[in-house]
């Protein structure tokens, strides 16, 4: 269970998050929606451990662990993954190395055996069918030349192989076209099951269609003003978050 | 062979600090008296019981040498160097020349176990005798020759080579055994008077490897030098000569560690390169130096000439170096290219972390028409580390349809090192086409979030990113070298984040 109180962060100085409440039960799916500017990545960043995101009050906790005081692989390796809004490129970097150095740092800091090239192609090759990507995405460079809905694929294959406990989607829907906006929900969906949450941050209520959410969350201008069932993402999409504000 | 995957592992137990491979072997050694005159020209010569034309030659590259003045054009800052002040000659005390690996003192052979060069059981696993054999866990073999301070200790893999007509020993040897090719080509592509350091290597080298390959033999098996530096105040001068005749091809391998030592020791080398028509040589360099400790104490200064002439048609040079170590490294590995269609290649990455400075890059000088060039400069910077590529492009006014193409990348981790270029072209040829493109970029914030974010530690993070940085060297190394090559970049960088 991902808990969060209180929770007060600022860059630069300046003060994004202003007291976020928030739980989300272990086995379910919680979708944060908000305008630009609410606070949405600062959340996403901050529960994940980017630099220049600093703290100024409040916790958040995951399975009773106290996030905000781990290093950012401490808390890939506790099982928080970050899917990003803007994948970054590594130049040279083949994916299937970086994809085996990454399941292997974490496998190796959970105290798990390391997987070897043949046994991590064979994992890998069977996630990426499941997800109907080619095999070629695994020889080229980490998000390089990849189009932005490659880069978003790339992202839930990640997923897919590290398995984490918490996944944290960060606008994964902007940016890409129906059919692969179906490929990243079908992606999430196969994840879910009694020991997966997701935190789905998104703008638009459309990525809700295809991933159905437990909770919808409003986050405006660094607090969460209103939480309800996946109609409350149908009746934002309907009114405009200012008329949702103004009730709030 | 320095060239295996557990060569880190293997030596990382040796030493407690950063540099694995900075122990010394305790072993009797004899040196020539301190200081440089012509005696101690006369002293090496005679203890390599040369002809006389060497000694003349060496004598004349001595005379060449004084009358020289130290370069200080480089990029690099060095207190005065007291040539009176070392060693020239130091050398592992044995009674007669080892004949097999049985009579090599049992010390050196633990030495270079400990460095990951198994000597003997190397060949053991390949078999020594009977050409054909199969190389141990499907691994290709490699000949080594390993020279120990001022003396090659042993060179392995020789029946099998000369069952193939190729010459693999040490140049001492070579200079008895085959005089004729020494002297034919021994300084033609260096010549003594060349620059401060070659002539200084001419006047007092003292061992190194000579390579002969014969007309249309392709070599089966990588060759490899691996050099150590052992002795206190000892500088090591080596010298190497590889000659590819026509139609031939070999892939040469060269790996070089050094005790830790507050003082700075210099390593002064030679290295001559012959390609006749369609032959090719690639040139592997993992230089692995002792780089100084953490404040900049101590560490070798590698001043080294490296050239190589493409003599003949269709001949091919390629130079591939990693440059980890040495306090200050001073190194252009050169082409000439005289024959037609010929093609020279330089792939470098060049790694100064702490108090490191590297001056390094290329000269390609294109004679022949429809000459070729390629150079990729990888260079990272880290610490207060500063690196420098400085390269020449030179087009004969004869090279008609001559092409190069140069790409020089800088990266920067930290706020305290430098990175620079330094690119001259010179072409005197209307239908000459010369390419350059360089970028100095730094390893982003996002880049290394974006890894830890998947588990990576910070240091895994920025080895990785170096290593893609790196990538379009490391793949022109062969394979084992580059997998020891990458933990190495590993390595160096260590403590550099953070």
């Amino acid at each position: 269970m991902l808990r969060i109180e209180g929770l007060t962060a600022e860059i630069d100085g300046k003060q994004i998050l202003k007291g976020i409440d928030l739980e989300v039960p272990t086995g379910e799916v919680h979708a944060i929606m908000g305008p630009n500017g609410s606070g949405k990545s600062t959340l996403s960043y901050v529960l994940s451990g980017r630099e220049g995101y600093e703290v100024t009050g409040g916790s958040a906790t995951f399975d009773g662990h106290d996030i905000l005081a781990m290093e950012p692989e401490e808390r890939a390796a506790a099982g928080l993954f970050l899917a990003f809004q803007y994948p970054v490129e590594l130049p040279g970097v083949g994916n299937a190395t970086f994809l085996r150095t990454a399941l292997n740092a974490q496998r190796k800091a959970r105290g798990e055996s390391e997987l070897d090239a043949m046994q991590f192609l064979k994992l890998a090759r069977e996630r990426m069918k499941a997800l109907s990507m080619s095999d070629d995405m695994l020889k080229r460079g980490v998000n390089v030349g990849f189009s932005g809905g490659e880069k978003k694929r790339n992202e839930i294959l990640q997923m897919a192989l590290l398995k984490p406990s918490i996944a944290i989607l960060d606008e994964t829907d902007s940016g890409l076209d129906i059919d692969a906006l179906k490929i990243v929900a079908d992606g999430v969906n196969a994840m879910r099951g009694p020991d997966f949450s997701a935190l789905v941050i998104t703008h638009y209520q459309r990525l809700l269609d295809y991933i159905v959410p437990d909770r919808v969350h409003v986050l405006m201008q660094g607090r969460i003003v209103k939480s309800g069932g996946p109609e409350l993402a149908k009746e934002l999409e309907a009114q405009g978050y200012a008329a949702v504000q103004a009730a709030a | 062979m320095p060239a295996v995957t557990e060569t880190i592992e293997t030596v990382q137990s040796v030493t407690e600090s950063g540099y694995k491979w900075g122990f010394e072997t305790d072993i009797e050694m004899e040196f020539a008296p301190k200081g440089l005159n012509e005696d101690i020209v006369r002293f090496i010569s005679a203890k390599k019981n040369e002809p006389e034309w060497l000694l003349e030659w060496r004598l004349r590259a001595f005379a060449a040498w004084k009358a020289m003045e130290e370069p200080r054009w480089a990029a690099v800052k060095y207190p005065p160097i007291d040539y009176q002040d070392s060693y020239y000659y130091a050398a592992p005390k044995q009674k007669v020349a080892p004949k097999s690996l049985d009579e090599v003192d049992p010390e050196l052979l633990k030495t270079y176990a400990k460095l990951g060069i198994p000597l003997r059981e190397q060949e053991i696993l390949a078999g020594v005798e009977g050409a054909g054999s199969t190389p141990a866990e499907g691994r290709m073999p490699v000949a080594v020759d390993a020279v120990f301070d001022s003396v090659s200790v042993a060179t392995t893999f020789k029946d099998r080579l000369e069952k193939e007509g190729i010459v693999f020993c040490s140049i001492s040897e070579a200079v008895q055994t085959h005089p004729e090719l020494v002297r034919k080509y021994l300084g033609t592509v260096v010549p003594q008077g060349d620059n401060f350091f070659a002539a200084l290597n001419s006047a007092v080298f003292t061992d190194g490897s000579f390579v002969y390959i014969p007309k249309g033999v392709r070599c089966p098996m990588e060759l490899s030098t691996y050099f150590r530096i052992n002795a206190k105040s000892t500088g090591q001068f080596e010298r190497t000569l590889i000659v590819a005749d026509e139609g031939s091809y070999v892939s040469y391998l060269e790996g070089c560690t050094a005790p830790m030592r507050d003082e700075n020791q210099l390593h002064a080398a030679v290295v001559e390169l012959v390609a006749m028509d369609d032959a090719t040589i690639k040139y592997s360099t993992v230089q692995n130096w002792y780089p100084g400790d953490a404040e900049g104490k101590g560490g070798i200064y590698n001043f080294v000439t490296k050239r190589g002439a493409c003599r003949g048609a269709r001949s091919k040079i390629s130079w591939t170096q990693v440059e980890t170590g040495s306090a200050i490294t001073w190194k252009y590995p050169s082409c000439i290219l005289q024959g037609e269609d010929s093609v020279g290649e330089f792939y470098s990455v060049a790694i100064t972390n702490n108090y490191q400075q590297a001056d390094t890059g290329t000269k390609m000088f294109h004679i022949g028409p429809r000459t070729k060039s390629t150079i990729v400069s990888k260079g990272i910077s880290a610490g207060h580390g500063q690196n420098t590529y400085r390269g020449l492009v030179r087009i004969g006014a004869k090279a008609t349809g001559a092409r190069n193409f140069t790409q020089c990348d800088s990266l920067l981790i930290g706020d305290l090192c430098g990175a620079h270029t330094v690119p001259y072209i010179e072409n005197r040829c209307l239908s000459a086409k010369v390419e350059h493109e360089a970028t100095t970029s730094r390893i982003a914030e996002d880049q290394l979030f974006y890894c830890r974010q998947r588990g990576l530690s910070e240091e895994e993070a920025v080895g990785l990113i170096v290593n893609g940085f790196c990538r379009e060297v490391l793949k022109e190394l062969p394979m084992e070298f580059a997998v020891e090559a990458q933990k190495l970049l590993q390595i160096s960088l260590e403590g550099s984040v953070g």
